[in-house]
């Protein structure tokens, strides 16, 4: 079954699938000896949504709502459910996602197991933090309600829990009351890293959203130049309900991989950078087009070619930050590898609730790459290495080469996780980050 | 308030054509086999808006049932705007050649319930002069072919059958909406590798809520197999019995 992937298109891997259509059934291990893994909309990039050897269990059918509260925004849902339903739903009625990701095409189970962050990390935290209440189903059938106050330990430990503690069935998600789920946004260039820091120091007290993209390819005297984003939601109330969104483009099939070459990037990048064109742009957004210009794009993976593309997504200590990123983009500028959007953000103070939670106070750099063998391993390694000598870490959900020294040294915990795994339950990455490749 | 009947309410398509008429805050009355099933289904509804949501468990292959099963619902709902009749099975054929009691089975399911039902419901709105029947019929039912003759056999009678109907009904003023999907990637299907014109349950519940709203006769799901099956149905027969199809 190769239909099941991850959004980077590798590793390919050979597993079995057992889709799940209703919560109240028992899960489908009857005949499996491998174990076992949720996938929603395989929007990791890495191995974390796969299952080689395994049976991954689809959880897209799992997308019925239990109960929503219009006073306090409480929207109780099955995990299968996406975020783009999840907005669809609630928008017109006021609220809006506490948190958000790039895309929305992901499941909120999803979004629990990966703790995954957003433009609002400064303000809002992680997508955790607003969770206030779990259904998880185990291998040995027993269901367990986890929230902060009950099975603490077991709440913990499945936010950011890679899908390993079980098969979320449902979960309550407190969502965001928005006057108008527009935003008035500023776009502001800058020169450089400073100006980066500089901006984003004074911009997180006004503004919920702030993130960055860079222009991973120039180099000299233009290094470390983009666009500096923030952003509110607007206070006026909308005239009139936003449009359902338009069907956007969509990528039809694999393009070549020579498409994206130093010529074709550089473009790219001097476009974005000019983009706004005076010094600072001010303009009213539609949510989708602010929170997820790719999603615009479907299959935009395919993009990078044959091989697939490989994402590196750090957090740094801030104290140093601005010298660790310089060196991180001249890597990245020499190999002449680097992608459309490298995107910088500054993550606030406000600590992730979960055991194995990616973000913390610090810089966050994304970049991705098209997979072209050696030279992008190699890239990859001298990128890890420095965030290893800065103490940083990296985001589980877009990796798919660090070693097991690395994950070691970013999550000290992560034994803590095993300890509550399911016994039934694993994953392509857990095996691989912990050394039981093989096994 | 629109009162809405669903019979086989927990089917993809049914559930995804339901929340479309959730979120216009309508009152439903569903019918399925599995009581657990049918209540995720109707809170699912309640919660995105729907007014109420009865469920009601019966084995719809059961003629026997049909007509107190529709008048319980009237009861409840307090009358009756729209009824949906969308169960279905989508057996083996090759099972159903070797045994005619499989396909009996198939034929049963597929057409003779849905015509007991909708016997039924006509025979309750016709003196009402008003409501709205649709059902779930499919491209299948516009040409036999040698993979699946006995579906297709089964959901071509009841576009017939609901053609007849439409005929008898329109003069009291109860409308009669024919829907036939292609390809849907839904549990009934899950066996099938999935190609380029396979679609979600969520596009063929859009367009039976457009046919609905709009007071369509028959609505293909998407609208390309109108034209796809208008190709299909011209081809002679004595090229296409040599076609394997």
């Amino acid at each position: 079954m190769n239909a099941y992937q991850s959004w980077g298109r590798y590793p390919r891997v050979e597993q079995d699938a057992r889709p799940l259509n209703w919560r109240h059934q028992p899960l489908p291990l009857a005949g499996l000896e491998g174990a076992v893994l949720a996938y929603g909309q395989g929007r990791s990039y890495g191995d974390a949504c796969l299952n080689a050897g395994g049976a991954l269990l689809p959880t897209r059918r799992l997308d019925h709502f239990l109960a929503f509260d219009p006073q306090t925004g409480l929207l109780r849902a099955e995990a299968g459910v996406s975020l783009a339903e999840v907005l669809a739903f609630c928008q017109p009625r006021g609220f809006f996602l506490p948190v958000t990701p790039g895309t929305r095409y992901v499941t909120l189970g999803g979004a629990v197991a990966n703790d995954v962050h957003g433009k609002n990390h400064h303000r809002q935290g992680t997508f955790g933090r607003h969770v206030t209440r779990l259904e998880l189903l185990r291998s040995d059938g027993s269901r367990t309600l986890c929230s902060p106050e009950e099975n603490p330990g077991l709440f913990a430990a499945t936010i950011g829990g890679l899908g390993l503690t079980g098969l979320i069935t449902w979960l309550e998600l407190r969502l965001l009351p928005v006057v108008n789920p527009g935003l008035a946004v500023e776009n502001l260039r800058f020169g450089g890293l400073d100006e980066f820091f500089a901006l984003s120091a004074d911009s997180d007290a006004g503004y919920d959203y702030t993130v960055a993209w860079v222009d991973c390819l120039a180099k000299g005297e233009d290094r470390g130049r983009g666009v500096f984003m923030r952003g509110n939601h607007l206070e006026t109330p909308p005239q009139k309900q936003p449009k359902p969104p338009r069907r956007g483009l969509m990528i039809p099939c694999q393009l070549p991989g020579w498409l994206l070459n130093p010529f074709s990037l550089k473009a790219f990048n001097a476009l974005y950078y000019h983009w706004p064109r005076r010094e600072a742009v001010s303009q009213v957004l539609d949510p989708l087009g602010f929170f997820y210009p790719l999603d615009a794009v479907d299959n935009w993976n395919l993009i990078y070619g044959p091989g697939g593309l490989v994402q590196f997504q750090c957090v740094l200590p801030l104290d140093d930050a601005a010298t660790v990123l310089a060196e991180m983009l001249t890597l990245t500028a020499r190999s002449g590898m680097a992608s459309f959007l490298a995107v910088l953000k500054v993550f606030g103070e406000l600590p992730s609730p979960g055991l194995l939670s990616f973000p913390r106070a610090g810089a966050t750099l994304a970049l991705d790459f098209p997979i072209r063998g050696r030279k992008t391993w190699d890239l990859m390694a001298e990128l890890t290495r420095l965030v290893r000598q800065a103490g940083g870490s990296m985001y589980p959900a877009k990796d798919a080469c660090m070693s097991p020294e690395d994950f070691a040294a970013f999550y000290p915990n992560h034994h803590e996780l095993e300890t509550w795994r399911d016994p039934r339950f694993s994953s392509s990455f857990w095996r691989r980050v912990t050394g039981q490749e093989g096994q | 308030m629109q009162k809405i009947l669903i019979l086989g309410a927990t089917s993809a398509i049914a559930q995804a054509t339901a929340r479309l008429f959730a979120a216009q805050g309508a009152a439903f009355c569903l019918v399925g086999r599995s009581r657990e099933r049918l209540e995720i289904v109707a809170q699912d509804l309640i919660a995105r808006g729907a007014a109420e949501a009865f469920c009601l468990t019966a084995d719809l292959g059961d003629c026997d049932g049909h007509q107190a099963l529709i008048q319980k619902a009237d009861d409840q709902l307090g009358g009756l705007d729209l009824a949906l009749i969308a169960h279905g099975t989508l057996g083996d054929q090759a099972a159903g050649q070797a045994d005619f009691a499989i396909a009996l089975k198939e034929l049963q399911t597929n057409f003779i319930s849905a015509a007991s039902l909708l016997t039924h419901l006509a025979n309750l709105l016709e003196p009402r002069g008003k409501g709205a029947l649709a059902a779930i019929s499919s491209v299948a039912g516009d040409r036999g072919r040698q993979s699946n003759y006995i579906y297709g056999a089964a959901k071509g009678g009841l576009s017939i059958f609901m053609q007849g109907l439409r005929n008898r009904l329109a003069p009291a003023g109860v409308r009669v909406l024919t829907i036939k999907p292609g390809f849907v990637d839904t549990p009934m299907t899950a066996a099938f590798d999935k190609g380029l014109l396979w679609v979600g349950p969520e596009v063929i519940a859009a367009c039976i809520h457009r046919g609905v709203v709009k007071g369509r006769e028959v609505v293909y799901a998407p609208w390309f197999w109108r034209y796809v099956m208008l190709i299909i149905r011209a081809v002679p027969e004595r090229f296409f019995k040599r076609l394997k199809l």
